[in-house]
């Protein structure tokens, strides 16, 4: 598994976390392309259910990318996102998949740095981690 | 409403562990307001249930869908009926009347339980519950300034407070307030301290199982 390229979506909000990927863009910082992200309107919008989604059909990781805290375009979205991406670890770890392979980042719409920084860690630690207890079965 | 939460995965993994197509079955009543049950409940347990198999390399369908409301057998047939032979298994996310109504309506389906069903209780707040009810079916609630005392009383006493009862919390526990002297702030509140004066209803307990029946409500045979 040298070589393997970990898929992670990341759920991404229209004020902050998504104008700081585009600032990443703007400002030419290279990040891994083993992210796909997915836009929304505030994090407090991404469910429970959003995430498993994202793993069941393929993610090795997932990461949810909000303001930073107190910053929120809708005041709390972030710290509800915050509460719901614990709930889905606890879940992943009833069934025994890693809780880590799921987080949750804040950061502001200026920081084109971070995103691309967060980008590397998770992918980094994913890699780790290798494939998705889901992805290994299925190959 | 009823207040239920769901069981273990591992618990509700070993109960479908001899099933390949399981009929996840919500309730749009109770456990969709208290988050235990409802559609989206739904949905997670079946992805749960989904991807737990796939990690073990064993083949599972999950059929999803919720009845309005499972302790009605009007509202589970239809439901049933349009999935009828699609699944071996009825893994209900309804409190436990909701099993119950289905097993019963369908005698040789065979129903499991996901949810653990706590008590009928009233939303403090999103994501906070308390019991309430323990349905006596004798109501004082008119007499306690809607406190009641059979439920929120440790001892369930029609007179206190008792002995035990310390700066307005019970004995049993620091954090749980004395529901007596509740109902006394309460009465006092309202002017209405002299229900306290009154004798203390006997009263009539109910025997279990419980049956209400309303003539008036049952179908008749025209002749
Ligand atoms: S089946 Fe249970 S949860 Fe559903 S509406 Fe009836 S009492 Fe409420
Ligand atoms: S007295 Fe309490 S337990 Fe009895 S019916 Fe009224 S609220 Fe329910």
């Amino acid at each position: 598994m040298d070589n393997f390229e970990p898929l992670i979506a990341v759920f991404s909000c229209h004020y902050c976390s998504y104008a700081a990927a585009d600032l990443a863009g703007s400002l030419r910082i290279q990040y891994p392309p083993n992210i796909r992200i997915i836009k929304v309107p505030c994090t407090g919008r991404v469910s429970v259910n959003h995430i498993l989604m994202a793993i069941e059909s393929g993610s090795d990781g997932v990461y949810v990318a909000g303001c930073l805290k107190g910053t929120c375009h809708f005041i709390r979205g972030n710290y509800k996102a915050e509460k719901r991406v614990q709930y889905v670890r606890d879940l992943l770890s009833e069934i025994n998949i890693e809780p880590e392979r799921v987080q949750m980042y804040f950061m502001s719409a200026a920081e084109g740095n971070k995103f691309a920084e967060v980008a590397r860690e998770m992918t980094e630690a994913v890699k780790k981690m290798g494939p998705s207890p889901l992805n290994k079965s299925s190959s | 409403m009823l207040i239920a939460e769901r069981k273990p995965m591992e618990e509700i993994l070993e109960m479908i562990e001899d099933f390949e197509r399981i009929l996840v079955l919500g309730c749009k009543g109770c456990v969709t307001v208290c988050c235990a049950g409802g559609p989206r409940e739904v949905k997670t347990l079946s992805t749960l249930i989904r991807m737990d198999r796939k990690q073990k390399g064993r083949k599972v369908i999950t059929l999803e869908d919720s009845t309005e409301l499972q302790c009605e057998p009007e509202s589970i047939k239809p439901v049933l009926e349009k999935m009828a032979n699609q699944y071996d298994v009825v893994l209900s996310m309804a409190c436990g009347a909701g099993v119950q109504a289905v097993a019963k309506l369908f005698p040789d389906q065979l129903v499991l339980p996901s949810l653990n069903t706590n008590f009928t209780g009233i939303a403090e707040e999103h994501g906070v519950w308390t019991e309430a009810c323990l349905a006596c079916g004798d109501c004082i609630l008119g007499r306690t300034a809607g406190i009641c005392p059979v439920t929120r009383c440790a001892k369930s006493l029609l007179n206190g407070p008792c002995g035990g009862a310390s700066e307005g919390k019970c004995e049993v526990s620091k954090d749980q307030p004395c529901a007596w002297q509740e109902i006394y702030h309460a009465l006092k509140r309202l002017n209405m301290l002299h229900y306290l004066k009154q004798k203390p209803q006997v009263k009539d307990w109910p025997v279990h199982p419980g049956r209400v029946v309303r003539e008036d409500l049952r179908e008749v045979e025209a002749t």
